[in-house]
């Protein structure tokens, strides 16, 4: 299982791709490639994003299944996803608390 | 301290417009990435894990109160709060947007700050001595020196494309506070029999993958030669060294691969052609910027403050912290007051915007508006009077910037590692958290005594770990973070790399080990004034490896 990451241009941001090729803010939305086909059509998709200057730097991690959650294989992409693990008010973590607030 | 004449105010402004026009036409796809992000790295903005990163020059450590204001002002308006103090004594935030740089660019510019030259193949910022000026041991003032070659340096046309980045460090004393030894060129000042200003000049020292310590090419380099022989240098290793790797491209390398007796003799010769002319260093210009330098006008004060003993019989956290964090100042009376970045528990080298404002406040009242940041991630208060230490640390405790811990085990460097950066392989400062919770108590901080304990996140070794008396590499082993042990480490006049002890630790044991090799000094120490770097020299390395490994 690989899903599409990349940073967005403007502020830098990390995004995964969407089902629709669109770019998501949270992993959860992320669209999960489990065969040549998808991933075929999701490179499409990130060379148009980084075309159109919306994300630069695109590419393809892998993923796994932790306590019946998908999760970035890699520390450093679970830290990508998440925020910085030394401060739980920064990043993704953060703004996902914000959300639910 | 430095003010920009109009010179420098044009090149920062017409830097700050032209990087304005890249960022539009980055933004309207006229550039693209590639073609972009050069640019952006001469202005000092990556790219890392979360977001872009700012890196700030500090040129040799030195600003002010306005300085630091605007630094607390960016960390509040355009970022998360916070800024990160480096090992280069540079200021990096961690969250800007990149629409928003160019605006902080003019922001800093309105400050006599800039951005230029804080990444890419260049000669970077100039690092000295955060006592420089100030303390009672030294020649003469470094920064005078740093700043010459910042001029020299600053889009230098033939050095701009160097086969790697260069790194410049310069200290005023025989104690060398700068690390000297572990730059591209480090330079000493010192005095000939005549007692006439010059360096003891060392090249091609550095960290990173392949640890070097500097090779002395000059006993007595004459204070007016120091432009036309540093040209020499960045003509030879600008010639000579490698561009086919950048592992092998910076200056320690070449060093090592044509040997230091050629390479002096092709510096030398370089030089020969280069001096007499107009890199000659016009005795006005020293001078003049000599006056940018020139101390304060300090009060003839009493060599011991009554005031202070007092404070300090009566506050023994006053008593602990005058201990460890004030320095001897050249002017009686007078102090250099370290302000620890190195909470317990907390991320070295951070700083609240909160906290910088209330430093700059301190520095305007009580520090002529002087302030340094040290290359071990902390401030310093160069000139505060004996008398108003009491004042000084009840603010510090106020928000918590009081830590009495400077030199000792839980003032350690550590980079931003994987929690922030691209090129990291594991964390860092989770690990100096944990170490520096192990460590917390004060009694025992204090009988441990002058340690470095240095940390960094991957082979590049931001967090100097090659030369920490106990150094720690985080390193990627199949996915799982493992910490290697360097010791007897040092970046001091007896600078030394530290021995890799052994198998690494995963992160539930690093700290673990850590207090191993501390327990196993303190059990074989001759004395409390043995310190541990003296111990290790003495012992070597077995008494720790059966400490840690088993006999």
């Amino acid at each position: 299982m690989k899903t599409i990451t990349a940073n967005r241009l403007v502020d830098g941001d990390v995004v995964w791709l969407g089902h629709n090729g669109e770019w998501v803010e949270y992993i959860e939305a992320a669209w999960i490639l489990n065969n040549d086909e998808d991933m075929t059509k999701a490179l499409d998709f990130a060379k148009a994003g980084e075309d159109k200057q919306y994300v630069l730097g695109t590419y393809a991690i892998d993923l796994e299944l932790q306590d019946g959650h998908l999760r970035p294989k890699s520390l450093k992409e679970r830290i990508r996803a998440q925020g910085p693990t030394t401060r739980l008010d920064l990043g993704k973590q953060a703004e996902r608390h914000l959300r639910s607030a | 301290m430095y003010r920009y004449d109009e010179f420098d105010r044009d090149f920062v402004n017409q830097r700050v417009a032209q990087f304005e026009d890249q960022v539009r036409r980055r933004m309207s796809g006229e550039l693209t990435e590639d073609e972009f992000k050069p640019l952006r790295l001469m202005n000092g903005l990556y790219l890392q894990l979360h977001a872009y990163m700012l890196r700030v020059a500090i040129p040799y450590g030195t600003l002010n109160a306005t300085q630091m204001r605007k630094l607390a002002h960016i960390a509040r308006t355009y970022d998360r709060g916070y800024g990160h103090f480096t090992t280069r004594q540079n200021v990096q935030f961690n969250w800007p947007k990149l629409s928003d740089t160019p605006q902080i660019l003019r922001e800093l510019a309105d400050v006599e700050m800039h951005a230029i030259q804080t990444s890419g193949n260049c000669i970077r910022n100039v690092t000295s001595d955060q006592f420089a000026g100030a303390a009672s041991d030294e020649f003469a003032d470094p920064r005078v020196y740093a700043e010459i070659l910042r001029q020299w340096s600053s889009l230098h046309p033939e050095f701009l494309f160097l086969p790697r980045k260069f790194k410049i460090a310069i200290t005023g004393a025989e104690q060398d506070r700068a690390a000297v030894q572990v730059h591209d060129i480090g330079l000493q000042l010192t005095r000939n029999e005549n007692g006439d200003i010059g360096f003891v000049v060392y090249v091609g020292g550095g960290l990173g993958r392949t640890p070097m310590v500097g090779r002395k090419v000059r006993d007595f380099l004459p204070e007016n030669d120091l432009l036309a022989y540093s040209e020499a240098i960045l003509r030879v290793y600008n010639r000579y060294g490698r561009r086919d790797n950048k592992y092998k491209a910076r200056i320690k390398i070449l060093v090592h691969e044509t040997g230091l007796e050629e390479l002096k003799q092709d510096i030398e010769t370089e030089f020969e052609a280069t001096k007499n002319g107009i890199l000659d260093l016009p005795n006005e210009e020293v001078v003049r910027i000599n006056e940018y330098f020139a101390p304060p006008s300090f009060e003839a004060l009493p060599k011991i403050s009554t005031e202070l003993e007092a404070a300090k019989r009566n506050d023994r956290d006053l008593a602990l912290f005058s201990s460890r964090n004030l320095h001897a100042h050249k002017a009686e009376g007078y102090t250099s007051v370290t302000i620890s970045l190195k909470p317990i528990g907390g991320a070295p080298g951070d700083a609240t915007a909160d906290q910088m404002d209330v430093i700059a406040d301190l520095a305007e009242r009580f520090g002529h508006d002087e302030l340094r940041v040290t290359h071990e991630q902390n401030l310093v208060l160069p000139h505060v009077k004996l008398q108003d230490v009491p004042t000084v640390f009840k603010i510090l405790k106020a928000n918590d910037l009081a830590d009495s811990n400077a030199g000792l085990i839980t003032d350690m460097i550590a980079c931003p590692g994987l929690d922030y950066c691209a090129l990291a392989n594991a964390r860092s400062i989770p690990i100096a958290q944990e170490i520096s919770k192990r460590f917390e108590e004060v009694k025992r901080q204090n009988e441990i005594g002058d340690l470095k304990l240095k940390i960094s996140g991957c082979i590049n070794a931001c967090g100097h770990h090659h030369v920490g008396h106990i150094g720690i590499l985080g390193v990627d082993r199949k996915g799982e973070e493992l910490y290697q042990i360097t010791l007897g480490g040092s970046a001091d006049q007896n600078t030394s790399i530290g021995k890799i002890i052994g198998r690494g630790f995963p992160e539930a044991e690093i700290t673990d080990a850590v207090e191993t090799v501390v327990d196993t000094y303190l059990a074989n120490r001759l004395d409390e004034e043995e310190s541990f770097i003296d111990a290790y020299r003495r012992l070597g390395d077995q008494p720790f490896k059966d400490a840690l490994y088993g006999a």
